[in-house]
């Protein structure tokens, strides 16, 4: 790993503060993605600057009809979470099934979703319940948030503080997994929210999407046979060797059958 | 360089540390705690478990720095004296070692389990070690010794 400058702010705006006037610096949460491309010298930030010290950006608690989710908030915290298991229990599903315990342990929301990996399981989570992500300069809509692969609408000197979930009425979301890193090769999140129903698909195209077909299918008819013959066309899917872009589009029909099932 | 203080297995240790060096290398280059060990570059294996702040996580994957003022527990800090933790006991009862190289991991991952789950089931087990490789055993003698260790314990 190259040498940086290593810096804990214990508080937004010092942190914020400490983003500006550096080479490169870049900000360090549980460092499960970002540490391991370091350390295959894949980047090099100047600077890195830990959120690790600012309790704010740490837990869950309520917010009108939402809940709102610390930017620091581990994944093993989100799943463990007794507000989210009661309120927005696929919510809690979705991060217990995140890598394994360790990654679990030390990954948080707030990295998760700035990363925006193509095979990561929050941003199925955040545009299937049409939530909000909160940055120390505004709000910004899920559906808004990820633009493409490894892509967000993120400024540079911009950090996540919080993710807003408005509370479904119900919701699921079934992935199939990588069998190695648990990654989503398909992950299907479905839910019955105030503003309608929502699919959202993450792990087969370079970035998260909606499902219109399906959503519109479902509201008419909310069963898995609704969505049974509804088949995404292959030519935009991810194609590796865990699965062909076919099998990928294939998969998206089969989750979104589970998904809708579990909604019950 | 920048100083760093954290309790390690109940001691409390300073040292100078650059900020690029990994916990793991901090316990096994800067305190020749080397039951810590490395099995991959990708976070996978689990091989270099170790419990901070109660909690496990992958040394491999955590800044020393991070670790500053937490308390850290590695596989040198589980026996007491000359008897075993019951963990280490149960793994050399039942035989949940071959070669040996994935076993700290392991067994600091199952003590962590434990303490979340003191009554797991196999399935509990074998998801739980989701984040444990190993080369040898095939697992089973693994899954073996740790309900035996949580039968023991629960006494
Ligand atoms: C073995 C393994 C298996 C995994 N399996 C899965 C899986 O099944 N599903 C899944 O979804 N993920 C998986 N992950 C990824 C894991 O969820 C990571 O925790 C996550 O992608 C990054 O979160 P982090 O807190 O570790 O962020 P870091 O690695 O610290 O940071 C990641 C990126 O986000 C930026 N960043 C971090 N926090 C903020 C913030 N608040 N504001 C702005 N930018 C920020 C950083 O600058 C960096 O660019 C896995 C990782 C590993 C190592
Ligand atoms: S050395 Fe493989 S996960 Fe840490
Ligand atoms: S005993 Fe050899 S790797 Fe597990």
């Amino acid at each position: 790993m190259y040498a940086f400058e290593y810096h804990k702010p214990s508080s937004v705006e010092d942190a914020v503060a400490a983003l500006s006037g550096k080479d490169d610096p870049k900000i360090v949460a549980g460092g499960m993605t970002l540490l391991p491309t370091m350390k295959q010298r894949l980047a090099a930030p100047s600077d890195l600057i830990d959120l690790g010290g600012i309790a704010k950006l740490v837990g869950v608690r309520e917010d009108g009809g939402a809940l709102a989710v610390g930017a620091m908030t581990t994944h093993a915290a989100v799943a463990g979470n007794d507000l989210v298991k009661s309120r927005i229990p696929a919510l809690a599903n979705l991060a217990e099934g995140i890598g394994d315990p360790q990654v679990r342990n030390r990954g948080t929301i707030g990295g998760s979703v700035a990363n925006a990996d193509p095979a990561a399981d929050y941003p199925a989570g955040l545009v299937g319940l049409g939530a909000t992500v909160v940055t120390n300069k505004r709000e910004i809509a899920a559906d808004d948030f990820f633009t493409g692969l490894f892509e967000t609408a993120l400024e540079e000197d911009e950090l996540i503080t919080s993710v807003r979930f408005p509370v479904p009425q119900k919701a699921a979301y079934a992935k199939f997994a990588n069998p190695a890193s648990r990654y989503a090769i398909v992950g299907v999140f479905v839910a019955q929210t105030d503003g309608g129903i929502r699919v959202a698909v993450t792990g087969a195209k370079g970035s998260v999407f909606r499902v219109a077909e399906m959503e519109q299918a479902l509201s008419g008819n909310f069963s898995a046979d609704a969505v049974a013959g509804i088949k995404v066309p292959a030519d935009e899917m991810n194609g590796d060797l865990h699965a062909s872009a076919e099998y990928r589009a294939h998969l998206v029909t089969v989750m979104a059958k589970r998904a809708v099932a579990a909604v019950g | 360089m920048p100083s760093l203080s954290m309790t390690i297995n109940g001691k409390q240790v300073t040292k100078d540390v650059d900020p690029n060096t990994l916990l793991v290398q901090f316990l096994r280059e800067n305190l020749s705690l080397t039951g810590t060990h490395v099995g991959c570059d990708t976070s996978q294996c689990g091989a270099c478990v170790v419990h901070v702040n109660g909690k496990s996580v992958k040394s491999c994957t955590m800044l020393a720095v991070q670790a500053e003022g937490s308390d850290v527990t590695t596989i040198e800090g589980l026996a007491q004296g000359d008897e075993l933790h019951p963990m280490q006991a149960a793994f050399r009862e039942h035989h949940g070692l071959q070669c040996g190289f994935c076993t700290p991991g392991m067994v600091m991952s199952a003590v962590d389990l434990l303490q979340n789950n003191p009554d797991p089931s196999e399935t509990e087990i074998r998801e739980w070690l989701e984040g444990n490789i190993c080369r040898c055993t095939g697992y089973h003698n693994i899954v073996k010794a740790i309900q035996a260790a949580a039968s023991e314990m629960r006494r």
